[in-house]
């Protein structure tokens, strides 16, 4: 194993997480739930009720990059890993999967963890190690 | 109103959260793709990622867990409604195990793709779009299922 110290990228790493608890822990003060992004957007898709808070928190989203995009003047780069047919099945198994936990990194990893649930904590080390095995599959044995 | 409220305060985590996951560096397949790739070079700082938002989460959910429990409403007066801690169930890990591996494949979870598709990168379109037929999929299936 070949570790990358990158100084600047941990320092982001660490501001954009902090970021990001306060977000989570804000839609549970704030609002008193979860902020799990494939709840809120499964819950869109399924027609579930709060249609107005998941669209809009899902609109924020979507409009995190013209923010980013006008308070630094560029957006992080960004490279694709996927073809694709790779693209597809991804989306597809992310989508299926997350319903089936009701939960993924956001609601599982950051919310749940942060909550010490025992329930989260085995969602978050099931899809890290599934994470971690899907890649070394496909870009060290498969290739 | 009220609701055009809730729906304000919304928006405004949406972006907040959109804004982390941009700056932490989550919204870069290859990044992410080099997080999960142990055997390659590693690059282990989204593991920061979880950790800084953990280390913010833990006191406000605490609080947020508190304010449940003697039945005080959050903010907005909506009641704080948390999910169960417990109910460790095989499609809690079945499905964790397969978001796991479209995860690994693509290096994209669902905040990540919106983010994608908001920055305009078509490949975010086009995961977004499987994501969303993936969880159109998902009660008919599990219907099928326990049946």
């Amino acid at each position: 194993m070949n570790i990358i110290w990158d100084p600047a990228a941990l320092l982001a790493a660490l501001a954009g997480g902090v970021l990001i608890g306060l977000a989570a822990a804000w839609m549970a003060l704030g609002l008193g739930r979860i902020a799990g992004i494939s709840g809120l957007l499964g819950g869109l898709v399924d027609g579930a009720p709060d249609r107005a808070v998941r669209a809009a928190f899902v609109g924020g989203l979507l409009l995190a990059p013209a923010l980013y995009l006008l308070l630094r003047g560029e957006l992080p780069a960004v490279q694709m890993m996927a073809d694709t047919p790779q693209l597809l099945l991804a989306g597809l198994l992310v989508g299926i999967g997350t319903r089936f936990a009701s939960g993924c990194t956001s609601g599982h990893g950051v919310c749940g963890l942060s909550r010490l649930s025992p329930r989260s904590l085995v969602a978050t080390l099931s899809f890290m190690g599934a994470g971690f095995a899907a890649v070394y599959l496909l870009r060290h044995l498969l290739v | 109103m009220k609701h055009r409220a809730q729906a304000g305060q919304a928006f405004a985590i949406g972006l907040l959260f959109g804004i982390g996951l941009l700056l932490s560096g989550m919204s870069n397949p290859q990044k992410v793709i080099g997080f999960l790739d142990l055997a390659g070079q590693w690059d282990p700082s989204l593991a920061l990622v979880m950790g800084g938002a953990i280390a913010v989460g833990l006191p406000l959910f605490r609080l947020a867990e508190s304010r449940s429990h003697r039945q005080l409403p959050s903010w907005s007066g909506a009641p704080i409604h948390l999910p169960g801690k417990s109910g460790i169930t095989p499609r809690l890990v079945l499905g964790s195990v397969l978001f796991g591996i479209g995860w690994g494949i693509a290096g994209i979870c669902p905040g990540p793709g919106l983010v994608l598709l908001g920055s305009l990168q078509w490949p975010g379109l086009l995961f977004v779009l499987a994501m969303v037929a993936g969880m159109l999929l998902f009660r008919p299936l599990d219907k099928a299922l326990s049946r």
